[in-house]
């Protein structure tokens, strides 16, 4: 299992569209993808899941990655959130 | 074919298919039709149906608005592929037996509360977005057509329609609006006087479900409505509507002349808008401003306060794309006949007397907060003026301009860029009349709300159409409020305008200018042709 933090730059948090984004970009593993926080853990497949963690600008949250691509996952992930989040 | 007589309120000849708007909440059997795996293979279908329907409402708006705005339908498909919702919804039809209807309108129900119980306003919010979608699924169970996927030209037969009802509909395809009850100040007079489509109310047509789908052609200007025209009637139309798309033609000319009398007196000539989706049709009807942003319209149709950067967002919109022409936003003026239930306003046994307007920002500080501070972050975008409605008292706007100072203050302090505002207020109340001099001595601009002036001097219910006879736009009463309100504007050196209907009347247009008047605010769809009859005055 591989995991990875990140603490949300954006203004607006994890609001619908950057949720949207990220699900996608999950769903493009094999690999489960989890994301929350240590009260919390969601699937970061879905949607509802993922826009109910209600994160924040400032808040930090954990993704893992568990499966055949999981690092490749992680990286893209990684990626993803530098640029968009 | 069979013959509809109403009363016309908005010009223009319309033809397109019927849809019938019936209230969204009769009945859903709970008793499935088929066994759970046949019911789990009509969602199955719903399912796919809605996608592309989604799909398509997503390129449209990608294409109309760009990719960003288009993202929210976005999120829409990705619910409708959600697993925990589609979990939910096998779950209740496998293990308790219900109609896929039925499951699916449960689902949403709970993903919806979920979403409303959450403590983030934004996210709140996005209860609006899953009962749309569980909307959208139990209407293609049921085989209703989905108010959001019209195709074609279509016109909206109903009894009434409340403003949310309007602001969910797929604009782009209305071609008119025939209610059975309304009055010609209702919103939905409004809508379609902002829109330039025609619209008829008071009608006997038929609320008979064996309407929806069929041709019908409009008239809004003698409000008649045909329902399945015959070859004469639709021959005759067309000539009409031909005609009218010359006119209309004609008066493109008169974009970016100015507007002046033969004598030269100038007025401003602004328009009307409730949001972002009427900035098109400012530009395209060259208006020289926005001379009323109805404001309250990003309160309603949804569950829960805009935020304000959702505010900010919508402001900074609306003052780039107008470029530096001014846009005069109408703070808040919810109440009355505009009212939705999260701010969770008492039943008013007189309702156009009641908690509305400033008296609503005045009683609930935070709201006004909120709206305050996103209209001058915005203001460093554009030209942005504040209007205050509903105002009767010197003490209220003098508390508005203290609350406006102190957001001032607080965003400077912040650091973030600001430009001047100009302040002034909606005339509107006779009492605002009878002090005006005082309160020009206050503001930067008075605008004068006709409707409200009207039914509040002449003691007229706007929502009551039985009065309409009694309504009388030119009273005497009315014009002598107005030749008050132009005097203590000018003796006090600054200006006046006007954003009712009456500005657009064209009956009054000399008398106004006469009075002194420096703005007229009108529908997008009237700029020109009230361009061209200045010009042609003396």
């Amino acid at each position: 299992m591989v995991e990875i933090q990140h603490t949300i730059k954006d203004e607006l948090g994890l609001h619908a569209r950057p949720a949207a984004h990220l699900v996608k970009k999950a769903s493009e593993f094999q690999s489960a993808v989890q994301i929350g926080t240590p009260a919390k853990m969601v699937d970061a497949k879905r949607i509802m899941g993922v826009m109910g963690l209600s994160l924040k600008t400032g808040d930090t949250f954990t993704m893992t990655f568990d499966g055949p691509d999981e690092e490749l996952a992680a990286e893209g992930l990684k990626a993803f959130l530098a640029e968009n989040l | 074919m069979t013959t509809h007589q109403g009363k016309g309120i908005c010009p223009g000849i319309a033809f397109g298919t019927v849809y019938l708007l019936q209230k969204a909440d009769t009945a859903i059997q709970q008793t499935p039709g088929g066994t759970p795996d046949q019911e789990w293979t009509r969602f199955l279908a719903a399912k796919a149906k809605a996608d592309g329907q989604l799909k398509q409402l997503f390129e449209k708006t990608a294409a109309e608005l760009g990719e960003e705005q288009a993202m929210i339908i976005d999120v829409q498909r990705l619910m409708l592929e959600d697993g925990d919702f589609n979990d939910a919804v096998q779950q209740m039809i496998q293990t308790e037996q219900v109609s896929a209807p039925y499951a699916v309108s449960q689902a949403g129900k709970q993903f919806s509360d979920f979403f409303a119980a959450l403590d983030d306003p934004y996210m709140r919010a996005r209860a609006t977005d899953v009962s749309d979608l569980s909307q959208r699924l139990t209407d293609i169970l049921l085989g209703r057509r989905h108010s959001h996927a019209f195709t074609g030209p279509t016109v909206v037969v109903a009894e009434d329609l409340t403003p949310s009802e309007t602001l969910q509909m797929d604009r782009a395809h209305i071609a008119a609006f025939v209610i059975r009850l309304g009055s010609s100040n209702s919103h939905t007079a409004i809508l379609a006087q902002t829109m330039g489509i025609p619209c008829v109310i008071q009608t006997d047509i038929p609320l008979d479900p064996a309407i929806d789908g069929r041709e019908i052609i409009v008239d809004g200007t003698g409000g008649l409505c045909y329902l399945e025209p015959d070859q004469i009637v639709r021959e005759k139309m067309a000539q009409w509507r031909q005609e009218a798309r010359l006119r209309q033609e004609s008066l493109d000319g008169l974009r970016g002349l100015p507007t002046a009398t033969k004598s030269g007196q100038t007025v401003r000539l602004f328009a009307n808008i409730g949001g972002t989706q009427d900035i098109q049709s400012v530009l395209e009807h060259d208006a020289e401003g926005v001379g009323l942003f109805r404001s309250e319209f990003s309160y309603l149709g949804r569950s829960d306060y805009p935020t304000e950067a959702e505010l900010f967002a919508v402001y900074r919109r609306v003052a780039e794309a107008m470029g530096g022409r001014q846009v005069i936003i109408r703070t808040l003026d919810m109440g009355a006949d505009k009212k939705v239930d999260y701010f969770d306003l008492d039943q008013e046994e007189n309702p156009a007397l009641g908690l509305r307007g400033i008296r609503i920002c005045i009683d609930r500080p935070e709201i006004f907060r909120t709206q305050l501070r996103a209209i001058y972050r915005a203001s460093a975008f554009g030209n942005i003026a504040i209007m205050f409605p509903m105002i009767t008292s010197l003490w209220e706007v003098i508390h508005c301009k203290e609350q406006a100072a102190a957001i001032r203050r607080e965003l400077t302090a912040e650091g973030l860029p600001i430009r001047d505002v100009a302040l002034g207020i909606m005339i509107e109340t006779p009492a605002a009349v009878m002090v005006a001099d005082a309160l020009a001595k206050e503001v930067d601009f008075f605008s004068v709300g006709t409707n409200d002036l009207t039914q509040y001097t002449l003691a007229i219910d706007r929502q009551n159409h039985k009065l309409d006879r009694f309504y009388d736009p030119h009273h005497p009463a009315v014009l002598a409020m107005l030749q008050i309100v132009a005097d203590s504007a000018r003796d006090n050196g600054i200006w006046a305008g006007i954003c009712g209907e009456l500005a657009a009347d064209p009956a009054v247009t000399a008398t106004l200018l006469n009075m002194g008047f420096d703005e007229l605010s009108v529908a997008p769809a009237s700029v020109l042709e009230m361009r061209k009859r200045i010009r042609d005055m003396d």
